[in-house]
């Protein structure tokens, strides 16, 4: 079955979605990361979704979902290099993901996280 | 219905150059001429005249739309595609085929004083004729004038968006008149372009060239932060002026979460500031 990848990178889980999301994927990746965060006690999560260039209403939710999730489990969660496109079609949806960190892409993201987690 | 009879088409042929004169000296009356060289109103006129001629030699009745008629409709076509480029109006466009029917009246009557009833018919093919003409004029001038207008209006779409960079990550939007759902799109799309292109950090749109903020610019305006927040960059709404703060409030908009300042300076300091820059005066 295809899934998305899920690196771990010390302390911080690193989650790249290079394929079109479809629902069933994203379910699946809300599964399996939720149980990877438990497993290994990940500090931080960073969401890129930087090849994602088509979003609906599902996905974008799903987004918010996964974010909202790895937060409740303790590990901050920074989403990176959305695109101009994806970033108009959610506010034009009226996603507008409150609550979830953004950053323009992965290294800044990192340096973020590692940020948040020093000063806890 | 009765046709044109083949002696009115003898009688206009026969007739051209008064008719050509007639008409000229009427179009001069009307005040239609403004801006047109003399010569090139000859030359129109007697084109036209011409391929009217010819259009009723060959034709079979007087609708325009068929294939006998091309010739015709095409230099219309051209014919108000130039007026409307030179400024005139619909109305001077128009009256260029309506000033016709002055002299060929006249030279109908003429041509048929001992019999009215054929007169009368003769009368009404000929103004049909015309009349159908003209609309078609007046339909394609107002198509070329709707495409003056709306290469105007994508032309100032283009000018009116300009995203300048103030500093190493820091990008600007100075925004000049009023924000409508088609601008604020071009707007979004081009400034969120730029924050990918060169990995901006932070944003500054600078309203003080926008006349007056109502309930549906805020809500573009919010709409472009969320989705500059959403990318991963900070977005500072500066130029806010005492009447629009003072708008805002009443409206009772709620701007959380967005960060304003009432100049772009503030907001360029504020900027600098966050990326850990300082501005100090050299010794």
């Amino acid at each position: 079955m295809e899934r998305i990848p899920i690196l771990q990178m010390g302390p911080f889980l690193l989650v790249t979605i290079q394929v079109d999301m479809h629902d069933q994927l994203a379910l699946t990746l809300q599964d399996d990361l939720s149980e990877r965060i438990s497993k290994t006690s990940a500090r931080g999560v960073l969401i890129d979704i930087s090849a994602l260039d088509m979003v609906d209403s599902f996905i974008g939710r799903m987004i918010g979902t996964i974010s909202g999730l790895s937060k409740i489990m303790d590990a901050q969660t920074v989403l990176v290099g959305m695109q101009p496109a994806v970033a108009i079609t959610l506010v034009e949806l009226g996603l507008t993901l409150p609550g979830v960190s953004t950053a323009l892409n992965v290294e800044r993201g990192m340096k973020l996280l590692q940020d948040r987690v020093i000063e806890q | 219905m009765a046709a044109l009879q083949s002696s009115t088409l003898d009688a206009m042929k026969k007739n051209q150059n008064q008719l050509l004169v007639e008409w000229i000296s009427g179009l001069e009356a009307g005040g239609a001429t403004r801006n047109i060289k003399e010569q090139d109103l000859k030359q129109q006129t007697s084109q036209f005249l011409q391929l009217i001629i010819s259009g009723l030699e060959n034709g079979n009745g007087k609708n325009v739309a068929t294939s006998s008629w091309d010739d015709i409709r095409q230099f219309l076509e051209k014919l108000s595609h130039s007026r409307a480029q030179l400024g005139q109006d619909s109305q001077q466009t128009a009256s260029f085929i309506f000033a016709l029917k002055g002299p060929l009246f006249a030279l109908l009557q003429n041509q048929y004083q001992d019999s009215p009833a054929l007169l009368a018919e003769q009368l009404w093919e000929v103004s049909e004729l015309l009349d159908a003409l003209g609309l078609h004029t007046i339909r394609t001038f107002q198509k070329s004038r709707e495409a003056v207008i709306k290469r105007q209006q994508e032309e100032l779409l283009e000018l009116s968006t300009p995203v300048v960079k103030l500093w190493d990550g820091v990008l600007a939007l100075p925004m000049i008149g009023t924000l409508d759902s088609q601008r604020t799109q071009v707007v979004m799309e081009s400034l969120l372009q730029r924050i990918v292109d060169t990995g901006s950090e932070i944003a500054i749109i600078d309203i003080t060239g926008v006349p007056t903020v109502d309930t549906l610019v805020a809500q573009h305006l919010l709409k472009t932060v969320t989705a500059i927040r959403l990318m991963g960059a900070d977005c500072i709404i500066s130029g806010v002026r005492p009447q629009i703060a003072q708008t805002i409030v009443h409206l009772g908009l709620d701007l959380q979460g967005v960060v304003t300042k009432a100049n772009l300076a503030d907001a360029l300091k504020l900027a600098l500031t966050r990326l850990g820059m300082t501005i100090s005066k050299a010794n």
